[in-house]
């Protein structure tokens, strides 16, 4: 720590250290960005994998590749990882790399807890993947982990599993605490709050949920470690608790997780519909409100995941008016992108495929959802494929596909190469078609009867479930393209101005392509 | 070939169309024989038919943009970014379809929850993993397994037509009456789902969950386990025959006697190989699923019974780890599930079965004396 | 927002790694222990593994803290950095807050729904039919089945020590605010005074429980085995008690921290982040105080 000598005029002008320690010690948010993009690459990978052992095994009725406990630890793993692995960090990297370009701050608000945020990350998720490897099998209870499965019935390694979820609850808020600090503290001159581009409204929101509701997840894993090991009986009838506090705690986590792995890309995609339609965005003010309603009401909501464990008649109406009111500020998001589209001039390269897909399959599973929402209906969907075609419509077209447009988007900007667009094509035109040959024939399977977290099945959903296999191994595969793409575009290619899109907007594109390694050491002025 | 062509037109159609009903393919909830599901069915297709037509609007809008406005095409971008007055109408609009949704949802919902006036109680209680339907009105109670063989699981055998959703003793109840469930979990969290009467609750350890229906058309419907519960929660059916009223009490009276008969055979004197014989049965259907056909378990979470020290040695042990089960995992205490006869048989093949060839025999009765001492 | 020029970015640091080290090793180690120990084997090896974790945690918390005291002297924070510095700490004291409102919740719900329909009050009322002889009652002596669970002979009354505590603490919450001012009007000796005295006020509470746990153990049988209102209990106060543990922790550091002359009149936000913490503790007592002892 040799920090204290120096003077922060020196910090600013030199590069990159050299080596591991760079990206071990550093205070960079371009790194931070970096190392947190690479590893949630990595873990969709990984959860993908799973995804795929997952389809092998129900491509036909019948057991064949694994057996029934190894496919509920991968259900759950693939589950957690996808969720906490994949969508989360990816979003954190965004925000790294991004909010302070897009605010005209110098670096994050908080950069050597920033770097802490990132690295205990890999270290919840190296005790995660090794529950794998222990006796006993990893947990294999859904990432839900539902008392008492997860309690007196979980395998030993659940107490690791436990710890893994501290570790990331940490990691979480304290990004998410440097995100608020940031936006709240850092802004150029001049960009009052309703200035501030809409990404950085939808992370500041997303903050905010953070940090309200990961404390709670941590409660709740607090209350299975001492129902496991302290003989308490928070989630036991005979000692006066109830399993299904488990599930409104898990819950009140919950349902504001999912907005968290989607109001960012709210965000990204605001700015690149409006870039690629030449034409500013649509009702600016009313996406601020709308993220912010979505944010407050997802606290409201909780139990519409709960619909048939015995709830009083009082709560399934209140919970189902919650819900179904969500559709409302969504819907004002979706109308909002729409007419920032309509009499634009559109041009249609990666970025705006990806985007124009995560509108119109966004709101298919956004439909879903309200048919979801729709309780007495509830009681036939629920815990069926139609709840897990829903769920991987607002997830893969949705989160996945954002952060796919906000990479191509963004990728001149931190490499300083243009990607290839017919490749970059290629993806998304793949992965559309994979996608949604991989989760449509879901809604079929649910409504016909199918449960979801089963190994085999019975013969009248093998034509569709073999379909979604297909789908999905096609759409896994394009990923390695996506790979390939990225990595050719960090090597080389066509050098990319410092705005590489006519029509975007913003700070970050004032500054040259790949941005220096500090920006704005002077802040810019907004008018 | 004609195959392969459908199903492609099927799959291009199914992507474009998602309501479209195909021949044989299931690609819809069915409407199912009671008014509850009925409801729920006419429910799921009119929101279906609304959130169609919003989508037809929106991407309808959605696409002329995108034929129409393309930079491709010389569009020049207009340069509005505000209407407060379509705004507030998109914000109406929506709300106004909101309400009308809720209020049948609303009604359905409330006649769910009514329970009252039953006229069959019947109490159902999951274990992992198979169900016990207690009729509580006329004491007499039974399991319910899942009845489709290994073989066919594990591929070495065709599959039967209603592969997975098949059961020894499916649940009887009679047409036209109505029927109120008593739903309970003896381990783990399980759901009990009939997709045809639209009746789906979670069995809760510790708690009573009720739920009804009323069957007016008699026939054999078929459901599953809708809660993860476990290693086997794939294989825990659900099998419900309907039957009219006359022959729904003639099987009451039948199971009733049934019971008397199993009662008394705890005093017969049995002999080893009787024993045996029945209690490799009762092992297939209570014991396998944790402890394996061949009992060599699945370590750590189910231990082996091969070779295992109490079943070689520990008599006193084994009898009251079956009977009492081991707290806290997931060895049920079998002394309420079982009768003392299959009791006795199970432990007596446990200690015989697999090389563990003891020659040690418990009696029925012996079992019925451990069970009135405790 | 105007003075960005002079925001302070640190050096690369090795601090984080540490920590993540540190943290990873301590709660790997931990969560051995309890699974070895659930399964009588051997803990030996995971409690080495815990101490090297917490010696690390410990080296990492002197060195970081110590390096951020140092760049504060140093004087390279600007009033920019302090604002960062107290978003940081209010939106912590807010994830602390939904942590106990969970625990708040857990509460709320088994004592307003769980107990009652055991009992067979209200909608899942039929449920009491499985557990026989069950009656509902607040604080719940009589679990649903005792064999598993045996109740409590007698809980512990509010008027009594829980009182004193609520005392101390409230009165521990106006002594570091008048250590606060002393601070804002330079007054070191003051600030000495008031500082200790509240460590002291701390010092006595954290006895005073220990002291009611003990007797909850030895004389009561109110354990976290007897059910759901030991669990709750304890898991409330446990937890508000460790908080009490790390608050108490932070304000000696900040004594230590005044006798060494750190700190000025308009620069001690240090000071202040611990008085946050205190107040914000002492705010989740009253809460305690009210649903798990008084009502
Ligand atoms: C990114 C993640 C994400 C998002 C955004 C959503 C969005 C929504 N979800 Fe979903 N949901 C999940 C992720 C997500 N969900 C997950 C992971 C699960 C399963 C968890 C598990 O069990 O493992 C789940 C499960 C789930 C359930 C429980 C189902 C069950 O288990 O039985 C329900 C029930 O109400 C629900 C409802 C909704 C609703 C109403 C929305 C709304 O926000 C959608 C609003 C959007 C629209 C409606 C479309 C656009 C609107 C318009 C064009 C306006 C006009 C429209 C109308 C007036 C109809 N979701
Ligand atoms: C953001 C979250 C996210 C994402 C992106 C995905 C992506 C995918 N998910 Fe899933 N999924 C969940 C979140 C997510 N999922 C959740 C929360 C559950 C519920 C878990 C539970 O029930 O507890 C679930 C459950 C779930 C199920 C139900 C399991 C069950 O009920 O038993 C299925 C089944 O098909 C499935 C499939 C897939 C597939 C095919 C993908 C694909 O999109 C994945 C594609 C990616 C890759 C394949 C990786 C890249 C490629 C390679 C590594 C190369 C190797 C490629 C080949 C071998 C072809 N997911
Ligand atoms: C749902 C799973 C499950 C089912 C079904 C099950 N068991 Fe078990 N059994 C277990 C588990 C788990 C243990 C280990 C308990 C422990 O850790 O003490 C066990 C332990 C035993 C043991 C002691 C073994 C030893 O060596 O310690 C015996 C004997 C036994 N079971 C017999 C039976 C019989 C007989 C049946 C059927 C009537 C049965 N089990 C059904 C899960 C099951
Ligand atoms: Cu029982 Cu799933
Ligand atoms: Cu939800």
């Amino acid at each position: 720590m040799s920090a204290v000598a120096d003077t922060h005029t020196q910090d600013h002008h030199h590069g990159p250290a050299k080596g591991i320690s760079r990206w071990l010690l550093t205070t960079n948010h371009k790194d931070i960005g970096s190392m947190y993009l690479i590893f949630s690459f990595a873990m969709f990978l990984l959860g993908g994998s799973m995804a795929m052992v997952i389809r092998a095994e129900l491509f036909q009725p019948g057991l064949q590749i694994v057996e029934p406990e190894f496919f509920n630890q991968m259900t759950t793993m693939h589950g957690l990882i996808m969720v906490f692995g994949a969508v989360m960090p990816a979003f954190v990297g965004l925000a790294n790399w991004m909010l302070p370009l897009m605010v005209g701050a110098p670096d994050m608000a908080l950069p050597r807890m920033n770097n802490w945020s990132f690295w205990l990350l890999p270290c919840a998720f190296l005790i995660l993947v090794s529950t794998l490897f222990m006796q006993g099998g990893a947990p294999d209870f859904g990432w839900t982990f539902y008392a008492p499965l997860s309690t007196t019935y979980g395998p030993p390694s659940t107490t690791f599993f436990i710890f893994a979820v501290h570790i990331m609850g940490v990691s979480s808020i304290m990004g998410a605490i440097n995100v608020i600090a940031t936006i709240l503290n850092m802004r150029a001159p001049g960009m009052t709050l309703m200035k501030m581009p809409l990404f950085v409204w939808t992370w500041l929101i997303t903050a905010f949920l953070l940090i309200a509701v990961m404390p709670v997840l941590a409660g709740v894993v607090t209350m299975m470690l001492m129902d496991i090991h302290f003989g308490t009986s928070f989630f036991d009838a005979s000692g006066g608790g109830d399993p299904v506090l488990f599930q409104h705690v898990f819950w009140f986590f919950g349902h504001p997780e999912v907005y968290i792995m989607i109001l960012p890309a709210f965000g990204a995609i605001s700015h690149i519909v409006s870039a690629f339609s030449r034409k500013p965005l649509f009702g600016y003010a009313s996406m601020v409100y709308a993220v912010g309603a979505i944010a407050i009401m997802s606290f409201m909501v909780w139990a519409h995941h709960m619909f048939t464990v015995g709830m009083p008649l009082a709560g399934q109406l209140f919970f189902m008016y919650a819900t179904m009111l969500i559709a409302v500020p969504t819907g004002v998001k979706v109308f909002n992108w729409v007419t920032t589209m309509f009499r634009g001039s559109l041009s249609f390269e990666a970025p705006m495929l990806f985007s124009v897909a995560f509108i119109i399959l966004f709101t298919i599973g956004g439909f879903s959802g309200l048919m979801l929402a729709i309780a007495p209906a509830d009681f036939q969907y629920h815990d069926t494929y139609f709840v897990v075609a829903h769920f991987h419509y607002v997830l893969v077209p949705g989160a996945i596909f954002g952060i796919f447009a906000s990479a191509y988007f963004w990728l001149p900007k931190w490499t300083g190469h243009m990607y290839d667009e017919t490749l970059a094509k290629t993806h998304f035109w793949l992965s559309f078609i994979g996608m949604n040959l991989a989760f449509f024939p879901m809604h079929f399977l649910g409504l016909a009867g199918m449960p979801r977290r089963i190994p085999d099945y019975a013969l009248q959903f093998t034509d569709f479930n073999m379909i979604s296999s297909i789908g999905a191994f096609m759409f896994g595969a394009t990923q390695l393209l996506f790979l390939f793409i990225v990595v050719k575009c960090v090597k080389g290619g066509k050098k990319a101005p410092a705005k590489p899109w006519d029509g975007a907007e913003g700070l970050e594109w004032t500054v040259p392509s790949p941005a220096p390694y500090h920006t704005f050491s002077t802040p810019p002025e907004v008018k | 070939m004609r195959v392969h062509a459908k199903r492609a037109v099927a799959l291009a159609a199914g992507l474009l169309l998602p309501v479209t009903v195909m021949a044989d393919w299931t690609m819809n909830m069915s409407p199912g024989v009671t008014s509850t599901s009925n409801q729920i069915f006419s429910l799921h297709m009119t929101i279906l038919w609304i959130c169609v037509a919003i989508g037809v609007i929106v991407f309808g809008v959605m696409f002329w943009s995108i034929f129409a406005h393309r930079k491709s095409r010389g569009a020049k971008p207009a340069n509005f970014h505000e209407n407060t007055v379509v705004e507030v109408l998109w914000t109406i609009i929506p709300l106004a379809i909101l309400v009308a949704m809720a209020i049948p949802a609303t009604a359905t919902l409330v006649e769910m929850y009514d329970t009252t006036e039953s006229d069959v109680d019947i109490k159902i209680t999951g274990y992992q993993w198979r169900w016990q339907y207690e009729y509580i009105d006329d004491d007499f109670s039974f399991f319910s397994n899942m009845s489709t063989p290994r073989d066919q699981i594990r591929n070495r055998q065709a599959k039967g037509e209603h592969y997975l959703l098949e059961v020894d003793n499916p649940l009887v109840i009679p047409v036209g009456k109505k029927v109120r469930f008593l739903l309970t979990a003896n381990d783990v969290i399980h759901s009990w789902w009939v997709p045809a009467f639209g009746v789906k609750k979670d069995a809760i350890p510790g708690f009573i969950n009720e739920t009804w229906t009323r069957v007016d058309v008699p026939g054999t419907y078929r459901g599953q386990c809708t809660e993860l519960c476990g290693k086997d929660h794939g294989f825990m059916p659900v099998v419900v025959k309907a039957v009219p009223e006359e022959e729904y009490n003639e099987w009451v009276a039948e199971q009733r006697e049934m019971a008397e008969m199993e009662r008394q055979l705890t005093e017969k004197d049995w002999t080893l190989d009787e024993l045996m014989e029945r209690g490799e049965r009762a092992y297939a259907t209570a014991c396998a699923s944790c402890h394996q056909a061949d009992g060599t378990g699945l370590p750590p979470a189910f231990p082996a019974l091969k070779g295992s020290q109490m079943a070689l040695e520990d008599m006193e042990g084994h009898i009251d780890i079956v009977v009492n089960g081991a707290p806290g995992t997931a060895m049920q205490a079998f002394g309420n599930q079982l009768s003392e006869v299959d009791l006795a048989a199970v432990i007596t093949y446990e200690r015989n079965a697999w090389g563990n060839n003891t020659g040690e025999m418990v009696t029925p009765k012996e079992i019925f004396d451990y069970k009135n001492q405790q | 927002m105007a003075d960005n020029q002079t925001y302070y970015v640190p050096e690369q640091s090795k601090w984080p790694i540490v920590a993540t080290v540190g943290l990873g090793v301590t709660l790997y180690g931990v969560a051995s222990i309890m699974v070895n120990g659930k399964q009588g084997e051997s803990t030996t090896g995971s409690w080495i593994m815990f101490m090297i974790g917490a010696l690390i945690m410990a080296y990492m918390l002197f060195g970081w803290f110590g390096a951020v005291i140092r760049e504060s002297r140093a004087g390279l924070y600007s009033p920019q950095m302090d604002r960062s510095f107290r978003w940081g700490m209010s939106w912590f004291i807010f994830s602390e807050v939904m942590f106990f409102a969970a625990f708040f919740g857990a509460l709320f719900y088994v004592r307003v729904f769980v107990v009652p329909w055991l009992g067979g009050e209200g909608d899942k009322g039929s449920t009491n039919m499985l557990w026989e002889g069950f009656q509902a009652s607040w604080p719940l002596v009589n679990n649903p089945d005792p064999q598993a669970y045996p109740g409590p002979t007698e809980v512990i009354g509010p008027w009594g020590l829980p009182l004193i505590n609520t005392i101390l603490l409230v009165t521990s919450s106006f002594t570091v605010t008048i250590a606060h001012h002393a601070m804002k009007a330079g007054d070191r000796a003051k600030i000495k005074l008031w500082l200790m005295a509240t460590i002291a006020l701390a010092v006595v509470f954290m006895f005073v429980q220990s002291y009611e746990y003990l007797h909850a153990y030895r004389d009561l049988d109110l354990t976290l085995q007897s059910g759901i209102y030991g669990s709750t209990f304890f898991m409330l106060t446990g937890f508000h008690g460790a908080h009490v543990f790390l608050g108490t922790l932070m304000l000696v550091i900040m004594l230590i921290r005044v006798n060494k002359g750190h700190f000025t009149a308009d620069n001690h936000f240090g000071f202040e982040a611990a008085a946050w913490y205190w107040h914000f503790v002492d705010v989740v007592w009253l809460g305690l105080f009210v649903f798990v002892y008084v009502i």
